[in-house]
């Protein structure tokens, strides 16, 4: 953040954590953990100047696991917390982290609102079609049918997150992988570049409360967005096609992006210095009060 | 006899009912007079039935009075409401269409309103300028106070349109003064320059967030604090308020939580649905120990209840919120005056103790007008408590945003201020943040937190009470009900009985050795609540054993008035 110098280089040693990691073996987790320490290693952005709002189930718990500020929030409630960081602090690089339970059901209102306000936050949703915390039951994005002791008849409908972002005309709208660190380090890369608020939906295997949508599942599925010359992510009803998307082959990469403004922009009292720094005074209300003789 | 001038301005949602009332209270202060208004309204935009009622005095008054002096009525069905309420000197003035109710009644004064805005400037808006200025050439007052007061409350609007609101307010003033019908008496002439503020209870809330160096809002509309959320929306923008109308009440208290965590002085405004809805989110600013300052105006219940009236029925809510046990402050101003400086105060407790602190008031508070002076600048005082500067932070090794003190406060850093990282949790968290399954360390930090209330109880000022062995009665109550159980005290003493009264605007940490002391006497103790249950008498019952003799309690969404307290009293108690 400005008027703090980093004189050396921001390497990985930086982001290790002495937190016992209290994931299973294998899990999905792992992926998403080394592309974020990477991400920020190769943005070359120090611990201090990042600000994680993380949820509850186990992708809240990730930046415990590495070096950072942290409000390790209520279930859901990521992005409203992020927002007000962001708008009083625009020297943080604020990431908000949760899962798919906790930021497509729980913080549902949230994450619409905060996509059609824009404002410049990354969003990294941990998407295991399962609640992993609290021992498997069906998540929003459960695949239909999938039986679990809430939905022993099979899980209903899912909600599809992207076509969601891409209809309510969120400025960037990623999905990624999270066996593939290369591309999720590039995705998380683009997206804390994004000057907006930027989704990027991360398939991650829940090695033992999901056992439909395996690493060998999307293994054979999962191709990349970016080989394709011809898709263009800024045409938005492309993007909501591709978003639709999702069988045999499922798409990974940028889905859609727009250049729009940001909702601090409109904050009247945001440009200049930020809001954190400003002084603050009785005495200078005294005009105002006048105003009430 | 002292002036006690009661007027009320009566008619549908949409006519200008508020603008009238408030024109006429502060052409009254303007003349040094003391002005109380009270206002009553439906949940709808256009039709209904509203109305402004003001009471004016050479004394301070907080309280309503039932009976009227003049009634200006805008429609038929304000007569037909409330022509009971006048006096039988009294006055009722309104167009021709109301006077169809007359029938031999010499109460009434036709004002030609329309046809007098018409005449004199050819625009028919102002007509209720009319009704202003004839209000005043009834009462003799000082025109020119009114032509300033109108000027003033215009200046924002065109030339004409000022020049138009001053001559029509003329025309009705020269009119009233010509047409003085023989029966009314009245009179009412300025004491002086009147220099002291006319304002809302929530206005002075708002003005008690701006003083306190608040830099973060964010509400979801909902009556009776909307105007909370519009008036810093509004000036805000001048003085480094962000203010941001949020999707829910959940995401209010989590943006909050949010603000204040990344630094600095953040608020949010609701009523008792959206309180609800902010319950869990008051917890996560108990565990993780941020500031958060929440204004809760609550009307009556449950669920939506009656949106735009009154009641005192979150009063156990409110001290008693969220999952689980942590430290927080509750303070329910009584006047408008306690609504500024309860506020500077809520920001500074929110700090200096790293807890949610609850303002608690009610439509009636919410929604009132009263006079009182400037308020002193100079008893703003802004205590941030252990927040530390960038240079502290630098001296500090191993940073532990949850470390345990002998004060269960923890010096607090600043995210993205320093190289020192910030963590906090809302799972149960060791000293560093970090979340935590042990035991040990949860009974460690629930102690600590808990610790906070050995300050946090020598913070809570005195309740209003006066130290009577001899008194035969203590009327007993909290929050808006002040005015009024203070004026029928009054109304007591002047009628030989021993009277005392023990008001509560903090009532949490609850003063229990304070309220103990001002109870020790034989005399008979009265809690008066504008609720079913008695919230107050069952704390203090529960908080200090001492009992209570005998309630006295409202819940029609209507405020307490004297007169109510006095009626109630002669039928059960003296």
């Amino acid at each position: 953040m400005a008027g703090i110098e980093s004189r050396t280089d921001i390497t990985f040693q930086n982001f290790a954590s002495s937190v016992e990691i209290a994931w299973c073996p294998g899990c999905g987790n792992f992926g998403i953990l080394r592309a974020i320490k990477r991400a920020l290693v190769e943005l070359q952005i120090a611990p201090h100047q990042v600000f994680f709002v993380s949820g509850i189930g186990q992708a809240g718990k990730t930046p415990h696991y590495l070096k950072c500020n942290l409000l390790n929030e209520l279930h859901g409630r990521t992005l409203p917390a992020a927002t007000a960081a962001r708008i009083v602090n625009p020297g943080l690089t604020v990431i908000a982290e949760g899962g798919d339970g906790d930021g497509y059901g729980e913080g549902g209102n949230h994450f619409i609102s905060v996509m059609v306000r824009n404002v410049k936050i990354t969003y990294l949703v941990h998407n295991n079609q399962v609640y992993g915390l609290t021992k498997g039951q069906a998540s929003p994005t459960s695949q239909k049918g999938f039986i679990t002791k809430t939905t022993p008849q099979g899980a209903w409908e899912p909600l599809n997150p992207l076509a969601l972002a891409i209809a309510t005309n969120a400025s960037f709208v990623a999905r990624s992988y999270s066996a593939d660190t290369e591309h999720l380090t590039k995705m998380i890369k683009m997206a804390i570049q994004h000057r907006g608020f930027a989704l990027v939906d991360i398939l991650q295997p829940c090695v033992t409360y999901n056992h439909v949508n395996t690493y060998q599942f999307y293994q054979s599925r999962v191709y990349k967005l970016d080989e394709d010359r011809n898709y263009d992510p800024t045409d938005r009803i492309g993007a909501f096609r591709k978003s639709l998307e999702w069988g045999d082959k499922i798409p990974i990469g940028l889905f859609y992006k727009v250049e729009r403004p940001v909702f601090e922009d409109y904050v009247p009292v945001y440009p200049g210095e930020p809001l954190v720094k400003r002084p603050i005074s009785a005495e200078r209300i005294q005009q105002l009060l006048e105003e009430y003789i | 006899m002292s002036l006690d001038l009661n007027f009320m301005v009566g008619g549908e949602a949409g006519q200008g009912i508020q603008t009238v009332g408030f024109i006429l209270g502060k052409t009254m202060v303007r003349g040094g007079l003391h002005v109380f208004a009270d206002q009553d309204y439906e949940s709808r935009i256009r039709g209904g039935h509203n109305f402004f009622r003001a009471r004016v005095s050479e004394g301070q008054v907080g309280a309503q009075k039932e009976q009227l002096d003049i009634l200006i009525a805008m429609n038929e069905e304000t007569v037909e409401l409330h022509r009971n309420e006048v006096k039988e000197n009294g006055l009722i003035i309104g167009d021709k269409s109301v006077l169809k109710l007359k029938s031999g009644d010499s109460r009434f004064l036709e004002l030609p309103m329309e046809s007098l805005a018409m005449q004199t400037t050819g625009n028919k808006i102002v007509s209720n300028s009319v009704a202003v200025g004839a209000t005043f050439g009834l009462l003799d007052y000082d025109f020119q106070i009114l032509d300033n007061v109108l000027r003033w409350h215009f200046s924002k609007s065109s030339p004409k349109i000022q020049e138009d609101n001053v001559n029509a307010a003329r025309a009705g003033f020269e009119y009233a003064k010509m047409h003085r019908p023989s029966g009314f008496n009245l009179k009412c002439s300025p004491v002086g320059i009147g220099r002291r503020m006319f304002l809302t209870g929530h206005e002075a809330v708002s003005l008690g967030a701006i003083a306190a160096g608040c830099q973060f809002l964010a509400a979801y509309p909902m009556t009776p604090t909307t105007p909370v959320l519009e008036l810093l929306a509004e000036k805000g923008r001048s003085y480094d308020i962000a203010v941001i109308q949020a999707e829910d009440e959940i995401s209010a208290i989590n943006m909050v939580v949010g603000a204040a965590f990344a630094g600095v002085r953040a608020m949010t405004a609701t009523s008792g649905s959206g309180f609800a809805l902010m319950v869990e989110g008051i917890g996560l600013a108990g565990i993780t120990e941020t500031p958060a300052v929440i204004v809760l105006g609550q009307r009556p219940g449950p669920a939506v209840g009656l949106p735009t009236r009154t009641e005192q029925g979150e009063l156990l809510m409110a001290i008693r919120v969220g999952t689980g046990e942590f430290p927080r402050a509750v303070l329910a101003p009584a006047t408008v005056e306690d609504a500024f400086f309860m506020t500077v105060k809520a920001f500074n407790l929110a700090e200096q103790y790293q807890i949610p602190v609850i303002i608690l008031t009610d439509t009636h508070l919410a929604n009132s007008y009263n006079d009182v002076d400037k308020f002193d600048l100079r008893k703003v005082k802004i205590d941030r408590g252990e927040l530390l500067s960038t240079e502290e932070v630098g001296r500090i090794t191993d940073y532990r945003r949850h470390l345990v003190t002998r004060s269960g406060v923890s010096p607090r850093a600043i995210p993205g201020m320093s190289t020192t990282l910030v963590i906090t949790d809302s799972d149960e968290h060791d000293e560093y943040g970090h979340l935590t399954e042990s035991a040990v360390i949860r009974t460690e930090q629930v102690k600590k937190r808990l610790k906070k209330y050995d300050g946090l109880k020598s913070e809570i000022e005195n309740p209003r009470y006066q130290t009577r062995p001899d008194a035969e009665l203590t009327l007993i109550g909290w929050g808006s009900t002040f005015g009024a159980i203070r004026e029928a005290a009054l109304e007591l003493e002047k009628a030989g009985v021993a009277c005392n009264v023990l008001h509560l605007n903090q009532v949490w940490p609850f003063p229990v050795a304070e309220v103990v002391g001002a109870l020790n006497h034989k005399g008979k103790k009265v809690v008066i609540e504008s609720n079913a249950t008695g919230q107050l008498a069952y704390l203090i019952q529960a908080e200090t054993g001492q009992k209570i003799d005998y309630q006295i309690n409202k819940w029609d969404g209507r405020p307490i008035s004297p007169q109510y307290i006095l009626n109630a009293l002669k039928k059960g108690v003296i």
